[in-house]
């Protein structure tokens, strides 16, 4: 639903206009426009700015407030590259995204296909799945973090009375990651669910029909038919997925503030903690990280809109 | 048979909801008994009574930034989706793009930008700047909105409009504005939403304020008193009646906006 409305916003603006532009005409048009224009200057870009210059300065406390911090060229990247943070960091952001995406994805799909047959209750069933998508992340965060909670939370009792061993969710290095990559999954289901139910509204059902007077089964109709006719739809979706999933800090920050000892931390949440988590901030490299994140994500928007372009009709 | 699955597979996914709800009514005692109680035997309001002791100056709060951010993302985006969709300025398909991008930029990088700035104008720590820096999550999203929902409205009426003498502004606040209704609905409800749940700016830009929103509220209420959840939780559940409030309506609302050919004929 989201990108039928941008894919649309995109041909509109992108329309050339047939009309000759009268001189008049594009002066109005800018006029409306102006607002926006500055708006993307003052609020976008100057922040954007004073982010680059932040990473490509030697702070400190006095010269953030005063400014005057010497050019120190790209020390800062040195400094974050050669941090025993930086490849787990990194790892964790690869680990965080791809496990999140591969099976919000999944579990997407097959609810999506599930809820495309049209039983009874199944409209407000639908609905009902988009209310994790909806909730503020704090709420989502802290109630998860109740859930995973080592001796009172439910997820234990179950174990327990499944004679399993109880787990320290979130306060062992070992499973803190999949703790919230766990809460980030169920957060995630809604959007894939919305936009791949969509996806699969657009295919015709007499595809469906001819399919299975061919004889084909269930799954063979999934694989054969929907899965490949779903395909540009899917490559928007996880691209999108993707962008979002990279950037998730308030989920991580408020279940395990990327701890223990940084098993938990990506580079949103490193990048968060430079900057403001100690009590001496240290804002270049802080900034550095995060224009380490911006790059990730500006590759895979570009990509996105590459994939959105070419399946447009 | 399919209902059925569809309510257990329903019912799984909004346990931890559930779980919210049922821990919000549960006595300080009962916390950690094992197991945990699946209902709320002894249910108790006490976690509500905390929420309205503490916690309502929160909730004012997020309400105030929740309406600024609305008036400031209609008043950038509808003007700017009126001129993308029908008075076709040179160069709008590049801006469409840049608007694109920008909901690609992660919130905790435009935070870090945002403190650098607010900190030497010094409105750190003030609800204007937490309106301004929420602004920014829904103001593409509005102009992508309103440019497509703009988009579908039929020539003729424009066109009616100017033969009647009306100017350009005229023939947007009176013509065009009125037949967007779904759309002004649309982008104010995410806009407050997006507003009501934002943690990422609230953290960084009004860690110190004196008027805080709720989302701070609930991670001082984590980070302070970690006994008591049924408060903990009964916050939870009231900073989530917006979200609900939006399921409900956004069912009309929502597919309306996206259905940006409602107008059409």
């Amino acid at each position: 639903m989201a990108h039928d409305v941008l894919t649309r916003a995109g041909v509109a603006a992108a329309a050339p206009a047939r009309a000759p532009r009268r001189r008049s005409g594009q002066w109005a048009a800018w006029g409306f426009l102006a607002p926006v224009v500055i708006y993307l200057a003052a609020f976008y870009a100057y922040p954007l700015y004073r982010n680059l210059d932040l990473s490509l300065r030697h702070y400190t406390v006095r010269s953030f407030v005063q400014g005057g911090a010497p050019f120190s060229g790209l020390d800062n990247y040195r400094a974050v590259v050669d941090n025993p943070t930086f490849w787990p960091a990194f790892l964790h952001t690869i680990v965080f995204t791809g496990v999140s995406l591969i099976f919000q994805f999944t579990i997407g799909m097959a609810l999506a296909v599930f809820f495309a047959q049209n039983f009874r209750l199944s409209v407000v069933l639908r609905a009902l799945f988009l209310v994790p998508w909806l909730l503020p992340l704090i709420v989502s965060a802290s109630t998860w973090s109740w859930l995973l909670n080592s001796d009172s939370g439910v997820v234990n009792a179950l174990l327990r009375a499944l004679g399993i061993d109880p787990v320290n969710w979130l306060t062992s290095p070992s499973w803190a990651l999949t703790s919230v990559i766990i809460a980030n999954i169920w957060i995630g289901i809604p959007f894939n669910l919305v936009v791949l139910y969509s996806g699969l509204q657009a295919i015709p059902a007499d595809l469906h029909e001819a399919a299975s007077l061919d004889g084909a089964t269930g799954w063979q109709r999934f694989w054969r038919v929907t899965f490949p006719l779903l395909r540009p739809v899917s490559a928007i979706t996880l691209l999108l997925g993707l962008v979002y999933t990279l950037k998730v800090f308030d989920i991580i920050w408020i279940m395990t503030k990327g701890g223990p000892t940084d098993s938990s931390t990506t580079f949103a949440t490193w990048s968060y903690r430079l900057s403001f988590g100690n009590l001496l901030p240290q804002f270049g490299p802080g900034a550095a990280v995060g224009n380490l994140l911006i790059v990730m994500a500006l590759v895979f928007g570009l990509l996105y809109i590459r994939v959105q372009r070419r399946t447009m009709p | 048979m399919k209902t059925a699955a569809g309510l257990l597979l329903t019912a799984i996914m909004l346990f931890p909801v559930y779980w919210m709800i049922n821990v919000s009514f549960t006595r300080d005692t009962d916390m950690r008994h094992d197991p945990p109680y699946l209902f709320p035997v002894h249910g108790t309001l006490e976690g509500y009574r905390a929420v309205v002791h503490q916690q309502l100056p929160y909730l004012g709060t997020s309400l105030l930034i929740g309406l600024g951010t609305v008036a400031l993302t209609l008043a950038i985006s509808a003007p700017a989706g009126y001129s993308l969709a029908k008075l076709r300025p040179r160069g709008g398909g590049t801006l469409a793009f840049v608007l694109l991008m920008a909901q690609m930029i992660p919130g905790i990088i435009m935070a870090m930008g945002f403190y650098a700035i607010y900190l030497r104008l010094g409105v750190l720590n003030t609800a204007p700047g937490l309106v301004l820096a929420d602004s920014t999550i829904a103001v593409p999203f509005g102009v992508l909105i309103f440019t497509a929902f703009m988009a579908g409205i039929p020539p003729e009426l424009t066109a009616a409009a100017t033969v009647d003498g009306a100017g350009t502004f005229r023939t947007f606040w009176s013509v065009v504005l009125p037949v967007s209704r779904n759309a002004i609905v649309t982008v104010s409800l995410f806009a407050f939403l997006w507003a009501w749940s934002d943690f990422v700016f609230a953290t960084t830009l009004d860690g110190g304020g004196a008027r805080q929103p709720i989302t701070l509220g609930i991670y001082h209420y984590i980070g302070n008193n970690n006994q008591q959840w049924n408060a903990i939780m009964a916050t939870a559940v009231i900073a989530s009646v917006p979200a609900t409030l939006l399921l409900v309506l956004a069912q009309r609302y929502v597919a309306a906006g996206v259905t940006a050919g409602a107008v059409k004929d």
